[in-house]
Order: C-alpha cells, then sequence, then structure tokens
C-alpha cells in the first residue's frame, strides 16, 4: 500500500510520456487522484492512537553501506502527505486546463516531483530521506528552467539563472547534510553494525559533541528549503522565475518539508544540541516571521507577497516546533497544513488574476470582486485563513504554537504575536488590491471559470472543513509529537496538548 | 650462482593470458595494417582482443596468484580496474568509427596503439614491483601521446600530443627519481620487500623515504590529474581526438590509482600516517581547483577535463584514509566515473560531427527538442557527475564520504560536499542550454566541421551523426546503466567490495 502510495505518480508520469498531447493533461490528473485516493485509504486505516510507525516498509536496499528501504507512517507525516497528494491534484488540475508546451514531459516532471516529496515524507531511514529530499530539486529544477518565466526584460534574471541560484542554495545545505547523516550513523554505531535507521540511530544515542556540528549541517538544509532569513536568497527570483501551477505545490509543500524534517530528524536525534541551539533557531524564526511580513507589506508583485508571507508562516512553523513543547509542535503540524491550503488556492487565484489582467502587479488591479462576486468569495475564505481569523484552523494552529512558545519562551512569544497582527495586513492588502478599489481600464472582470472552480472549490473546502474539526489533525498527530518531543525535554509523555 | 646457472622464474601461464592475448592482438593489428585488404578489419581485431582480454580476466576472478617471482600479481584490483580500462578502450572503438583521427593515423596503427595503451594499463593494474610498475606506466603512456596527435591536420591535435609528451615525461621522471629514494632506502624492488625494508631497516619516518614518497606521489598526480600537477588536463582533452580524451578520461585515471593504491597501501603501508595527510590535502587542492576551473569552460572537452580533475580528488579521497572500505569505494567510483563519462563524451563526438560548434558549448543547445536521445543520455551524465540521487554518482559519493567519515577525515568529506556544490554551476550550465535554450545549430550546406581543421578535403558535416548507432547506442547505454546503478546499486557495491578486500 504504502509502496503504491509512493510510486503511483511515478508510474503515471512515465507511461504519459507516451501518450499523445490531448490526454495527458488527464492522464496525470487521474494519477494524482488516485495517488489522493490511495492516502485516504490510508488515512482511514491509521491507529490513532498509536505513536509508532504504521504501515511500514523495511527491506535492505545497500546491504554493504547499511542504508535500508524504509517507508512507514505515523502522526507526524500523515496529514503532509495527504495534504501533498491533495496540492498535486489542484496544482496538475489546474495545469491540465491549460495548454503548456511540450505536456508530456511536463507532467512527467510534476508527477516525478510528487514522488520525491512523498518519498521525504514517508522516507524512515537517514540516507533514503537525504536521497529523496536532495531528489526533489531535479524535476522542479527542469520545470522552473523549461516552462518558467523569463525576467531579463525587466532587468531580473532568466528562468535558468533563477534556478540556477535555487539550485546551488538549497543543495549547499542538502550535501552538508548527506555529510551530516553519514556521520551521524557512524559515529551512533560506535564501530558496531552500521544502520541509517532513524529509529535505531535515535536508540544508539549521538554523542553531544557529534551532535553539535550535526546539527548545523541539517539545520543548514531545512532553513534554505524553508526559506528562513538570511538563506532566503533563493525564493524572491525562484517564485518570480517558476510557472503558476508548479508554484502552487511547490510553496504548497516544499517548504514544509523543511520544517517536517526537524520534528522527524534534528529532535529525536540530536536533543541535547536542539535544546542548546533553541534560541538561536527561535531567533532566526523570529526575524523571518518580522522580514518576511514586512517585505509582504512592501511588495507589489503578487507571487513575492504570497512569497514573503510564506517565509513569515514558515517562521511561526519553525518556532512552534523550537518551543520544544508537544502543544506548539501539534500547532506546527496543524499549521503546515493549513498553510500548504491556503497558499495553494492564493497561487491560482494569482495565476487566474493574471491571466485577466495580463500583469501580477498589484498596483495595476483592483475591482475583480465587481462581476465575480464567487471568486471573490472562496479568495475572501482563503484570506480570512491565512490571516488566521478566529474560528479558522489557522487560528486554532497559531494558538497552539503561542501557547507553546508563551510557556517555554515569553519573550519571544510577545515578537511573534506582532506577526499575527501583520499577517492581517497582507493578507487584506493582498485582497483589497486585487477584488475591491478601482478597476483599471482594460481590465476585464469574469466570474471565475467552472473549470478553475473545480479546482478551487475543493481547497476551499479543505480549509472550512478543517477550521470546524482541527482536531482531525491534533489528535492524530499528537501521540508522534510527543514521542519526537520529549526526547529533548527528558519528559514522559502527557496528553497536555489535546484533551483539554 | 656458482655452478647451479640461471634458474628463470616459473612463469603461470594461465595467470598471465590476458596480457599475452593483448600482445598478440597488439601485433596481429599491426600486422593487418600493412595490407589494404586487412586494413579493414584492425577495428573489429581490436574489439576481439579485448573481448578475449576481458573472458580471460573473468576466469580469474577471485583468484590471488603472484607471476613471475611477484613482478606481477592477480587479483581482483586488477582484475576489476583492468576490466575497466578494457571497457573503456571498447567504448572509444565504437566512438572512433568514421573518426577522422583513425583514418588519417592509418586504421591499424590507431588502433594497436590503442590495444597497446591497454596493455600497459593492465600490466600497471597488476605491478607489484618497482620495475613493472615503471614499465607499465610508460606502455601506457608512450602510444597516448601519439593517439593525442593522431588528428594530423589539426593544430591542436599535435599541441596536444607534445604537451602530453612533455609534461608526461616530466611525471615519468618524478616518478622514477622518486622511485630511486625509495629504493636507496629499503634495497628492495618489491612491494612487499619495500614494505618489510622500511621497517628492518629502520627507515620508518626518515627523510630519505619521505622524499620518496613525496615524488612518487607528485609522479602519480601528473598521471591521475590531481591539482596542482593538472595542468595539461583540459589543453589535452581539448586537443585530442574525442574518443581519445575519452578513454584518458576514464582508463588512464583507472589505471593510475590502480598502481597508486597498490603503491602505497602495500609498500607504503607502514608509513601510512605520513603519507594520509599529504594526500588528502592535494584531495582538496583538487577539489577546489578542478570545480573552479571548469565554471568558465564553453569547450565542453575542457569543461570534463577540469570536472576530471576534481573527480580524481574525490577519488583520491577513498586512496586517503587507506581502509578497504575506502579502495572500495574508489573503486565504485571509477566504474561509475566509466558510465558517466561515456555518455558525456559520446554525445560531444556526435554532436561535433554534425555541427559546426565543434566542443562548444553552443553545439548542444536545443538538444533536448532536436536529439532527444542524446540530449537525456547528457544530462544524466551531467546529473551523476554532479552526484544527484537516482544516479549511481550519487552512491559513489554516499560511499566515498562514508569510508573518509569512517577513517576520520569529515573535513575532507565536507570538501566533496561544497566542491559537489560548486560544481553544480556548470554541470546545470550544460543542461540549461540544451532544455532551456533553443538551438542555434543549423549547419549551412556544405560546412566543415571545427574538429577537420577547415582543411578543403576534410569531410563536411554529417548531418546524420546524431543518429548513428555506434554513437547513439553507447551513450544510451551509459546513460540507462548510470540510472541502473544508482537505484540498484548492489551488483558494483558488491564487486567493488571484493576488489577492495583483494588488499587486506
Amino acid at each position: 500500500m504504502i509502496n503504491a502510495l509512493l510510486w503511483a505518480p511515478l508510474a503515471f508520469g512515465f507511461v504519459g510520456l507516451f501518450l499523445p498531447k490531448r490526454v495527458v493533461g488527464w492522464w496525470a490528473t487521474a494519477g494524482a487522484v488516485a495517488t489522493l485516493a490511495i492516502g485516504v485509504i490510508m488515512a482511514f486505516g491509521f491507529d490513532n492512537g498509536a505513536a509508532g510507525l504504521q504501515d511500514t516498509v523495511n527491506t535492505t536496499w545497500i546491504s554493504g553501506l547499511g542504508v535500508n528501504y524504509s517507508l512507514g507512517i505515523d502522526g507526524l507525516n500523515l496529514f503532509l502527505v495527504l495534504l501533498t497528494a491533495v496540492l498535486w491534484v489542484g496544482g496538475i488540475g489546474f495545469a491540465a486546463f491549460r495548454e503548456q508546451k511540450r505536456p508530456q514531459m511536463f507532467f512527467f516532471l510534476m508527477l516525478a516531483a510528487e514522488t520525491s516529496t512523498l518519498g521525504s515524507f514517508l522516507s524512515q531511514d537517514l540516507l533514503l530521506f537525504v536521497l529523496f529530499f536532495d531528489l526533489m530539486l531535479v524535476p522542479f529544477y527542469f520545470l522552473f528552467g523549461g516552462w518558467g518565466v523569463d525576467r531579463s526584460a525587466e532587468g531580473g534574471p532568466t528562468a535558468p539563472q533563477a534556478t540556477l541560484k535555487m539550485m546551488i542554495y538549497t543543495l549547499i545545505g542538502s550535501l552538508l547534510m548527506l555529510v551530516g547523516a553519514i556521520a551521524t550513523a557512524i559515529i551512533s554505531a560506535h564501530g558496531g553494525h552500521l544502520t541509517f535507521s532513524i529509529q535505531a540511530i535515535q536508540e544508539q544515542g549521538v554523542p553531544l559533541g557529534s551532535q553539535r556540528w550535526i546539527f548545523w549541517f541539517f539545520a543548514a538544509a531545512f532553513l534554505v528549503k524553508m526559506p528562513a532569513f538570511l538563506v532566503h536568497g533563493w525564493m524572491p527570483d525562484a517564485y518570480r522565475a517558476a510557472p503558476l501551477p508548479v508554484l502552487v505545490v511547490f510553496s504548497g509543500v516544499l517548504a514544509k518539508v523543511g520544517a517536517y524534517g526537524f520534528l522527524r530528524v534534528v529532535l529525536p536525534l540530536f536533543p541535547e544540541a536542539t535544546s542548546q541551539f533553541q534560541t538561536i533557531i527561535l531567533l532566526v524564526a523570529l526575524a523571518s516571521i518580522l522580514y518576511g511580513s514586512v517585505m509582504a507589506f512592501t511588495q507589489t508583485n503578487l507571487r513575492l507577497i504570497a512569497g514573503y508571507s510564506s517565509v513569515a508562516q514558515l517562521g511561526f512553523i519553525t518556532a512552534g516546533i523550537f518551543a520544544l513543547r508537544a502543544d506548539g509542535s501539534d500547532g506546527a503540524i496543524l499549521q503546515m497544513v493549513n498553510h500548504g491550503l491556503v497558499v495553494a488556492p492564493i497561487f491560482i487565484i494569482v495565476a487566474i488574476l493574471v491571466e485577466r489582467t495580463g500583469t501580477e502587479d498589484l498596483r495595476s488591479m483592483g475591482g475583480m470582486a465587481m462581476r465575480a462576486p464567487v471568486l471573490a468569495a472562496l479568495f475572501l475564505i482563503v484570506a480570512l485563513a491565512t490571516l488566521a481569523m478566529p474560528g479558522s484552523a489557522n487560528f486554532i494552529g497559531e494558538f497552539y504554537i503561542l501557547n507553546g512558545l508563551f510557556q517555554s519562551k515569553i519573550v519571544f512569544a510577545f515578537i511573534a504575536i506582532s506577526g499575527v497582527a501583520m499577517s492581517a495586513y497582507y493578507a487584506l492588502r493582498l485582497y483589497i488590491g486585487t477584488m475591491h478599489n478601482r478597476r483599471p481600464d482594460g481590465v476585464a472582470t469574469r466570474e471565475i471559470s467552472l473549470r478553475d472552480g473545480v479546482i478551487l472549490a475543493p481547497l476551499v473546502l479543505c480549509i472550512l472543513a478543517l477550521a470546524l474539526y482541527p482536531q482531525l489533525i491534533l489528535h492524530r498527530a499528537d501521540p508522534s509529537v510527543q514521542q519526537s518531543v520529549s526526547a529533548v525535554t527528558g519528559e514522559t509523555p502527557e496528553n497536555l496538548a489535546v484533551n483539554k | 650462482m656458482a655452478g647451479e646457472g640461471f634458474v628463470a622464474p616459473h612463469v603461470d601461464y594461465a595467470a598471465t593470458s590476458p596480457v599475452i592475448a593483448l600482445t598478440v592482438g597488439l601485433v596481429v593489428i599491426l600486422m593487418s595494417g600493412v595490407f589494404p585488404t586487412t586494413k579493414r578489419w584492425a577495428p573489429g581485431l581490436a574489439v576481439l582482443t579485448l573481448g578475449a582480454t576481458a573472458g580471460l580476466l573473468i576466469w580469474h576472478w577471485n583468484d590471488q596468484i603472484d607471476l613471475i617471482a611477484g613482478a606481477l600479481r592477480v587479483d581482483n584490483l586488477a582484475i576489476s580496474i583492468s576490466l575497466i580500462a578494457i571497457a573503456s578502450a571498447f567504448a572509444t572503438i565504437l566512438l572512433s568509427v568514421r573518426e577522422r583521427a583513425a583514418e588519417e593515423a592509418g586504421q591499424g596503427e590507431y588502433y594497436a596503439l590503442l590495444i597497446g595503451s591497454v596493455l600497459g594499463m593492465v600490466l600497471l593494474s597488476e605491478a607489484e614491483n618497482l620495475v613493472t610498475f615503471f614499465v607499465a606506466i610508460e606502455t601506457l603512456s608512450i602510444p597516448l601521446y601519439i593517439l593525442c596527435a593522431t588528428n594530423l591536420r589539426r593544430e591542436g591535435s599535435l599541441e596536444s600530443g607534445l604537451k602530453y609528451l612533455i609534461i608526461g615525461s616530466l611525471g615519468s621522471a618524478t616518478l622514477l627519481y622518486g622511485m630511486a629514494f625509495i629504493y636507496g632506502g629499503t634495497g628492495s624492488t618489491d612491494f612487499a620487500g619495500i614494505a618489510h625494508g622500511i621497517e628492518a631497516n629502520g627507515m620508518l619516518h626518515d627523510p630519505l623515504i619521505l622524499i620518496g614518497i613525496a615524488l612518487a606521489a607528485v609522479g602519480l598526480a601528473f598521471k591521475t590529474s590531481i591539482a596542482p600537477f593538472h595542468q595539461w588536463t583540459p589543453d589535452v582533452y581539448q586537443g585530442a581526438p574525442t574518443p581519445i580524451a575519452s578513454f584518458m578520461a576514464v582508463a588512464t585515471k583507472a589505471a593510475a590509482f590502480a598502481v597508486f593504491v597498490r603503491f602505497f597501501v602495500v609498500a607504503l603501508g607502514p608509513e601510512t600516517s605520513d603519507w594520509q595527510t599529504g594526500l588528502a590535502i592535494l584531495a582538496a587542492i583538487s577539489i577546489v581547483v578542478g570545480n573552479v576551473g571548469a565554471l568558465g569552460q564553453n569547450s565542453l572537452k575542457r569543461l570534463l577535463g577540469y570536472s576530471g580533475v576534481a573527480q580524481a580528488g574525490y577519488m583520491l579521497g577513498g586512496l586517503v584514509v587507506a581502509s578497504e572500505k575506502g579502495i572500495s569505494s574508489l573503486v565504485f567510483y571509477l566504474a561509475a566515473y566509466l558510465f558517466m563519462n561515456l555518455a558525456a563524451f559520446a554525445v560531444i563526438v556526435a554532436r561535433e560531427r554534425e555541427t559546426v560548434f565543434g566542443d562548444d558549448i553552443r553545439g548542444v543547445r536545443g538538444l533536448g527538442a532536436e536529439r532527444p536521445a542524446l540530449a537525456w543520455s547528457l544530462t544524466i551524465s551531467m546529473l551523476a557527475l554532479a552526484g544527484l540521487p537516482a544516479t549511481a554518482g550519487f552512491i559513489g559519493k554516499l560511499y566515498l564520504i562514508e569510508a573518509l567519515v569512517e577513517g576520520n577525515f569529515t573535513w575532507l568529506a565536507v570538501f566533496i560536499a561544497v566542491g559537489t556544490m560548486i560544481s553544480l554551476a556548470y554541470y546545470l550550465r550544460v543542461v540549461a542550454a540544451m532544455w532551456m535554450t533553443p538551438g542555434e545549430s543549423v549547419a549551412p550546406a556544405g560546412a566543415t566541421p571545427v574538429i577537420s581543421g577547415a582543411s578543403p578535403e576534410a569531410d563536411p558535416v554529417d548531418p546524420r551523426a546524431g543518429r548513428r548507432w555506434y554513437l547513439v547506442a553507447p551513450a544510451v547505454f551509459a546513460a540507462a546503466v548510470t540510472v541502473f546503478l544508482g537505484v540498484i546499486p548492489q551488483p558494483l557495491v558488491d564487486f567493488a567490495t571484493h576488489a577492495g578486500s583483494s588488499l587486506f
């Protein structure tokens, strides 16, 4: 089952290479839907109360090097896997409605990207995780470079240049992580049997002296991926170059792999180093919140507003994880799903707006709501969720994060709260700037087309469903989160987060 | 020897048979070049010779035999490296079909020299004595000096041959000088005897031996193109006929690394702690110099030359740790490197012949739309050389880094990681040219390709070169193997482990 989930997208994509142009989009959509169906079936079979891994697969892959092909699902990755499957249906479906050049290749790369992303969420072997983490970049490299937007006329980089920058930034982290992963396995083996299994390494333990430097090798990879403040340099160019359907999945899911990596790898394997460097990471997280928010105020390019708001949101999520309390991390997982679910519709709406107006500049937009009330209503729900309106799941997520932060580092919590306030400003600025205000000349306002509605409405429904029942995630995530966090705090897991 | 007469050493003809097969093949091919009718058979005879040699080598897999009074040794390390060299030579023969260089040099001579060089490589990987070591390295090099210059009408090719001759001789001389010091200190030319002599004569950490080690390392660094002794590499690769460049890039490196390993681990084993750090620093310099040097290159062959310098730095890491895992990882990487490099060179040969750009990066622009099979091959090759997952290059780096960290050379592993990061900038530039840049490679009718030296009687551009099976098949096959070994690396890991364990 878990194998089917992982490899179905790639298999569909491969077959798609040999299909005629007209049908390949639908074939790819079918592949994404099939993957989602498998994911949903697995979610139904998920044992809620358990903390350990379920549906595991474990076979030797390279015996001489101690690498195993080992997958599994638990509370940490279940909903991120589902999020991946949902957003890929959105991204691929949105692209399938539109003309793509070289569509076979485009959809093959999209589906290959889904497999590698799912792989990094499902891997329970440290090296397999690193492998999928690096592999994710390859399809996105080709998608951004081959189907991206050339900005050289505006004085910006061409698509290949922007993509190259992204690759180099993100791989410097990942390659150091490869060294770190190998060092972790070798050091923890103490000359005995070499294994990369995350569980086994956790049981064997890594000495503090080694934890200190390996922690940073991993942190570098994850922080760049998010991206966090100071290592976000690749983000603006890459976001402006990316084709919009790809950006839907890219910003919705990829950033979460970094945050997830902290929960899956860093907290359990390097607990002492984590509590030692807690403050530094929290400072980076806060800087990301403030910097991302401020940049999101001032940018006029729609993509960059959404991009910088992601930096701020990921800062929140990191802060939640590094509160090093179960409620903070519970909130972080919920918020990862929430953010994926709001940022994907935002990019779909941006794509629709760009098609209508022919510009990405907020200043030359406006007045869309007049003739397009449905689009405006959908956008409003998304915008309100983004600013964590009470009643939305984002509110619950941020509440948990702040609650965790208050109880561990109260000063940081006060600063983080300002981020909540600022998110209201940039979310509403985006909404008002596009939907209200005066309509510029020559801009057609039409209602959202049925085909785009079919893509957008289910995503908005997911947001609403989670708003009504966030416990869906919290209950299932909590046992696993307790396990990860208790590795650092040393406390026995207690159900302080959910059952209030 | 009073009264006894000279007793010739026992020769195990079965174990010497690969060397004999190559020698016989060499002579037959050379003779075939004399008659116009048999001249055409030269490539076929060369393939036959290589096939027979490979078969005889595989026959001795898992044997450990000392030959001719310990001058040579057949073991898994020697066999695996020889097989890599033979595979590379076989690919070179395919790439040389219709190659101007082969025709200009006279078919027979070209292929005979190639086989002669392979003979040197097989001997070198088996060498266990300073004398055979030096004779083999010269047997390997001298045919290559000539092969580099076989593109007679092109100045660059002649220059390449001369440059390689001068620098290669300098390397050989340095190596010989180092050998003299080591012989002086230990009184033995035999590898095992040297190791024994170092300890028995109390020469451990003695300056005499250390100077010898340093000079030998420099000489071998010339041959394996380790920086700062790499300056010839990009020039010679660029000038030499491309099939020969592909042969030098892989086979020479493999054979030189084989003897590098055997000499340092077996003969200089007692001095390991002395040479480890020195070689590690050379590896680090090589990684930096190679990767930075490749950044600005427009000639694909120069780019691969510099990339080869960096890759040699990675591989040297396997020797630095001087452990079984280190040597295995080195053999793994060499085998992976064979396929990664072959895919790239096959595509370059095809584009050289069908465009007017030679090996310039402009020649591959728009390749993705024009020649998908070639473009995929080159893409996989570049991604693999950059060490991205799902290719043999990733597993190779994983193997090397694991060996380095286990051997307490984590800092060198970090160098590999950072070097790989730099390398993305130039590998991906090639990928971007293929898929993300429109092509401009329409060759005007009757144009002469750069490789023909613009001579009036040269063949015009061959517009179908990119579809010729003897170019497309090696490229696609090598790329497919690269991916296959990235997904199912176990067979090659076993192969490399056998090779690595034969020294310990």
